[in-house]
């Protein structure tokens, strides 16, 4: 199936291989087809968005899922920057963390964050966390086309 | 008993807000739901002016668009720029699709745009996977 057929795209920002294998696995599980793009840390996630280099024929997303911790340029610069950005500020951004700080929840929702999901250690969990973040941003809310 | 979740309503028309009012009630959360009418008293309520002196802040706003003195559009953007509210989730909610104000209340900073259905077995339904996502999955910043 081409990937065009998919109707929702969502970019994961997340360095670490197993966390981002579980989201995709989870979102298999999930009803709806949704073309999973990732990149590693926000400058490949700001490189993608802006279709510089090898992303030149990337998909803009519908939403933004993003881990806080990530080497080079970390969630809350990434996320600062992509707020600021006037082609770029529609997009929702939720988080997608293991940290539970108080901080860092005030502080994302403070840079324009959309949400904040604390990562759960069970893979079931985590497939109903998906699916309710589905029945919000897909189902539910209007988005902006395109 | 735990605290209640504070929804502020921001709605303009009556009978929308008994609706809305009506769907949070058949929701499985305990929401307590305080309704101003314009952006101009939610701006109030947020400042605890008069009258809203000691009122819980909201865990999150629910947003008409098109209202008198205060529109939506101008109050989520004064709230988006005040640093003191702006890590408020608001989501709009009302009878537009127009695809210039779904995409103008993101780019203002909205975290959710909902179109009311006419139904209320529908709205009732819409109400519940917004509970399911702001009070269940989502954490959102904790207020003294």
């Amino acid at each position: 199936m081409g990937r065009n057929e998919h109707k929702f795209c969502v970019l994961l920002v997340e360095d670490e291989p197993a966390d981002a294998h579980l989201v995709k696995i989870s979102f298999e599980e999930g009803r709806l087809l949704v073309d999973l793009q990732q990149v590693q840390d926000g400058v490949e996630a700001l490189e993608y968005l802006r279709r510089t280099g090898r992303f030149a024929e990337a998909r803009r997303p519908d939403l933004i899922l993003l881990d806080l911790n990530m080497p080079r340029m970390n969630g809350r610069q990434f996320l600062e920057k992509v707020k600021q950005d006037e082609n770029l500020k529609s997009i929702p951004v939720v988080v997608l963390t293991t940290s539970e700080a108080e901080t860092d929840i005030i502080s994302s929702y403070d840079l324009g964050a959309s949400g904040y999901i604390v990562k759960p250690v069970d893979i079931n969990d985590f497939i109903e966390q998906v699916q309710q973040l589905e029945n919000y941003w897909f189902s539910l809310v209007k988005r902006p086309a395109g | 008993m735990s605290k209640l979740c504070t929804i502020l309503l921001v709605e303009d028309d009556a009978a929308d807000a008994h609706l809305t009012r009506m769907a949070f009630e058949e929701g499985r959360i305990g929401v307590d739901l305080q309704h101003v009418e314009n952006g101009e008293e939610a701006l109030a309520y947020l400042k605890q002016e008069s009258t809203y002196q000691g009122q819980p802040k909201p865990d999150l706003i629910l947003l008409d668009l098109n209202m008198p003195r205060m529109d939506g559009r101008e109050f989520l953007k004064q709230i988006k720029q005040n640093k003191d509210f702006r890590a408020i989730p608001i989501v709009v909610l009302t009878t537009s699709d127009a695809e210039t104000d779904v995409y103008a209340s993101y780019d203002q900073g909205a975290a959710g745009f909902i179109v009311k259905p006419v139904s209320i077995d529908d709205f009732v339904h819409q109400i519940q996977k917004l509970e399911n996502y702001w009070f269940e999955l989502v954490k959102r910043p904790a207020y003294p």
